[in-house]
């Protein structure tokens, strides 16, 4: 080999680093690499763009030539065919503007939207103990945003109220009272929570007394009543459950509650009535609608369903006959019958039932039936949770010496509630919407039942999806926040490590 | 529709062992002082709540009428919605004293149903409504058409023994209520859309391009709509029979509520001093005082009057009087002498 004869060109310094060619960076390898990767997914790809385009194309005009001050459809349709042109279409959201409190209150009188108003934020002054259990910091930021949504929200409602409303008010400085007390009582519940205290579940307990009395108004004496017959089983059961042992405690307790409820409660609370009269202006059923009707079905049926449901769950695992088979009973008639057939019983057939001159509530009577519609889907969800623990946790229990109560408190609830928390807010957020099958049954519920009186109106007739929107719009915020709230509480309760 | 009857069998088997309490409506009326009216959860001009939540339409004037005569305020009423599933089972349970709410006459529901139609307020008939360039002028021309629907109604039967009896075919499209018969029809899934013609008068009052559509002079079927008592309960249905008999008579003698007061001041005719409870006892033999029929007449004028206030001509509906006029005016109206 000889020497090279001339000396090759030797590079003395790298190449600067030359961009990927253009086929292979950004958007481009983006858009190929999951948009165009082959023939197929090119046509599909091709496919989805002219979908999309012929769905905006047709919609989008409809969305943007919107019209929200009008007096009736014809209106909007004239205002419509000015701004945009003979033959365009638009939405007419003025049915919502002129309307809305209709979907959001019903009848509620408009003097009194205050209470409904404050009932639903202090709502989630009662659910954030519940809620953020043991989060600190999480319940003071919700207390704060129940603070701030009181202070806005109260003083909207109030300032709704034309002075020339005429007719039975609450003396004006009522909401005034009732909102300082509201602050008073969230103020001492972050005081407390800042304190590290976590004894906040008593207004979770007194909440559905109040809202029972915000919402419908009355004497105050009967929530109180309603209450006293708790106390009194609580007291029942805790000086009896030492000696005769929890389930007998509570039965004498519940018999003793009932005993008042039937017989003591209503004279003694006619006599207080008679003797301190104070209350609200009490607002008849018919006038409850739209949202605030929803609301109150779904958050009473899912809060006393799911205890109810745990209880049947456990009624069912049983080993003692007859609890087992009027457990699997209930169970299995109420899941075999439709929810409406429920609601016409409720609604209809209840009433053959009673004596003669009876008015039992028609939403009391509906609440109850979605409640146990509900509680029987959970009670079989949370025996999926039970039927998915393993065998040795049982038996680690019973090891432990723990008695059966004490076992399914500590040990299998809450593993078995851990497991079903998609399936139960799945079963929740299912309720939430069922409640709209009230409808029915003549009450005024936001989808189908306010929709129809609004469109009976000459002025809105004709209208179709604008109503459709705007409610799907506020269920689908609630049963999405629901969502959210569920997928938190998994990742939190999470302890595996898969 | 089949639940309804089924819950209406119920109902009656159970009315029968009810029935000596069913004599009561009028004192329970008057002990709860207020008239609970079962109506329309909401019909264009016959009933239905206002932005305010006051109910208002041709229905419940009427209802008005009998709180008028029965408790002589013609504010005390509590309008109960009804939808057409619960309507009969909500009377027969006693959910509600009566119900004014545009239910057909039929014979089953007289008999089967255990009801009692005391008149007719409203005669209605089925009709068709068609986009005009379909270049059709009646409905026997309608062959082959799709037809939009409601499920579940008497409408239905009649559509299919109409288009039977002319020996023609149609496509039924089936819809579950009128917005979305309107809706279905506007965009074009059937060619025409059949309900009770005061409907369809008013869906086409709302239609954008009112002029290009047309309803048929065809009325298919008989649907005289009136208020209907519980069986068993003969004087509570001849005071609703009669508060209704009151406000035609009243028409026909010219009586408004306007000037219902200088009439009885001035009148010579013998049966509307009768009427207005200036001679004789007629309301006191409903169990009413005497002047219960002349607050009838105040509560919302005579049967004209209403008519004229909720659906007439003049309103956005437009009703013709057509069958609802007077007999002196050949109509069908007629009630039967004051005495």
């Amino acid at each position: 080999m000889s020497e090279p004869s001339q000396t090759n060109f030797v590079r003395t310094q790298m190449l600067p680093p030359s961009p990927p060619p253009l086929r292979e960076a950004g958007v481009v390898r983006w858009l190929r690499e999951n948009l165009f990767s082959g023939w197929f997914n090119t046509i599909l790809t091709l496919f989805g763009l002219v979908v999309i385009w012929l769905l905006v194309s047709s919609a989008l005009p409809w969305w943007l030539n919107g019209v929200w001050t009008a007096g009736s459809l014809g209106e909007c349709r004239e205002i419509i065919a000015k701004t945009a042109g003979e033959g365009a279409s638009g939405a007419c959201w003025a049915v919502v503007r002129e309307r809305w409190h209709q979907f959001i209150f019903g009848f509620y009188p408009v003097d009194l939207w205050w209470r409904p108003v404050l009932a639903f934020c202090l709502l989630f002054a009662a659910m954030g103990p519940v809620l953020f259990a043991g989060q600190k910091r999480k319940l003071l930021i919700l207390l704060g945003a129940v603070v701030a949504m009181i202070l806005i929200l109260v003083t909207l409602a109030a300032s709704a109220v034309p002075n020339e409303v005429p007719g039975q008010t609450d003396a004006p400085f009522v909401w005034k009272l009732a909102l300082a007390l509201s602050l008073l009582t969230i103020g001492a519940m972050m005081a407390l929570t800042a304190a590290g205290s976590g004894k906040l579940l008593w207004f979770t307990g007194l909440y559905p007394a109040l809202c029972f009395w915000l919402l419908w108004g009355g004497p105050i004496w009967v929530p109180l009543g309603a209450l006293f017959g708790f106390v009194l089983l609580a007291v029942v059961y805790s000086s009896l459950l030492k000696r005769a042992g929890p389930g007998m405690a509570a039965g004498l307790g519940l018999i003793v509650a009932l005993v008042w409820w039937l017989f003591i409660d209503a004279p003694v609370t006619v006599a207080l009535n008679d003797a301190i009269p104070f209350g609200l202006t009490s607002v008849q059923s018919d006038e409850f609608g739209g949202f605030l009707l929803a609301i109150t079905i779904g958050v009473t049926a899912i809060t006393f369903s799911l205890p109810v449901g745990i209880l049947l769950a456990l009624g069912r695992q049983s080993d003692m006959l007859i609890v087992k088979t009027l457990c699997v009973g209930f169970i299995e008639f109420i899941r075999g019958v439709p929810l409406i057939t429920l609601l016409f019983t409720a609604s209809l057939l209840l009433q053959y039932f009673l004596p003669p001159g009876t008015n039992f509530d028609i939403i009391l009577r509906v609440i109850i039936l979605v409640t146990l519609f509900a509680a029987a889907y959970l009670a079989e969800v949370i025996r999926g949770g039970l039927a998915a623990l393993p065998r040795g946790q049982y038996e680690a229990a019973d090891a432990l010496g723990l008695d059966y109560w004490q076992a399914q408190r500590f040990i299998i609830l809450p593993q078995a509630l851990k497991v079903s928390i998609p399936a139960i807010v799945s079963t929740f957020i299912g309720l939430f919407k069922d409640t709209t099958l009230v409808a029915f049954v003549g009450l005024m519920d936001p989808l189908k039942g306010v929709t129809q009186i609004v469109r009976a109106d000459i002025d809105w007739k004709g209208i179709y999806w604008e109503p459709y929107i705007f409610v799907g719009a506020i269920f689908f915020v609630i049963c999405f926040g629901m969502s959210r709230y569920s997928m938190y509480l998994e990742r939190k309760l999470k302890t595996d490590h898969r | 529709m089949k639940t309804t009857y089924l819950l209406g069998a119920i109902a009656a088997a159970t009315m029968v062992a009810g029935a000596a309490s069913a004599q009561a409506t009028l004192e329970a009326v008057k002990a709860r002082g207020e008239l609970i009216c079962g109506s329309n959860t909401g019909l264009t001009g016959f009933g239905a709540p206002d932005a305010n939540g006051n109910w208002a339409g041709f229905d419940v004037d009427l209802c008005r009428a009998v709180a008028a005569a029965v408790l002589g305020d013609a504010t005390k009423v509590k309008f109960v919605p009804t939808t057409g599933e619960t309507r009969f089972t909500a009377l027969q349970s006693g959910e509600v004293d009566v119900l004014i709410r545009n239910s057909t006459w039929t014979a089953s529901r007289d008999s089967e149903l255990a009801l009692d139609f005391v008149a007719v307020n409203y005669y209605d008939g089925q009709g068709f409504m068609v986009k005009k360039d379909l270049g059709v002028s009646s409905a026997k021309e309608l062959d082959g058409a799709t037809v939009c629907i409601q499920t579940g109604t008497t409408t239905e039967l009649n559509l299919a023994d109409f288009f039977k009896q002319n020996n023609i075919t149609y496509q039924p499209v089936t819809i579950a209520d009128d917005a979305e018969g309107q809706r279905q029809y506007l965009a074009g899934a059937c060619d025409a859309y059949t309900t009770d013609a005061s409907g369809l008068a008013a869906s086409r009052a709302t239609l954008p391009d009112a002029e290009n559509h047309i309803i048929l002079p065809e009325i298919i079927s008989k649907e005289p709509l009136g208020p209907v008592v519980r069986h068993g309960d003969n004087n509570w249905g001849d005071i609703v029979r009669w508060t209704y008999y009151s406000l035609l008579i009243a028409e026909e003698k010219g009586i408004t509520k306007a000037n219902v007061e200088e009439v009885a001041a001035s009148t010579n005719d013998e049966e509307v001093k009768r009427l207005l409870g200036l001679s004789g006892e007629m309301a006191v033999k409903f169990g009413l005082d005497n002047d219960a029929f002349k607050r009838a007449i105040l509560a919302g004028g005579n049967y004209g009057e209403i008519f004229a206030a909720n659906i007439g001509e003049g309103t956005s509906i437009n009703l013709a009087r057509g069958l609802n006029a007077l007999w002196t005016q050949g109509g069908l109206q007629y009630a039967p002498p004051f005495r």
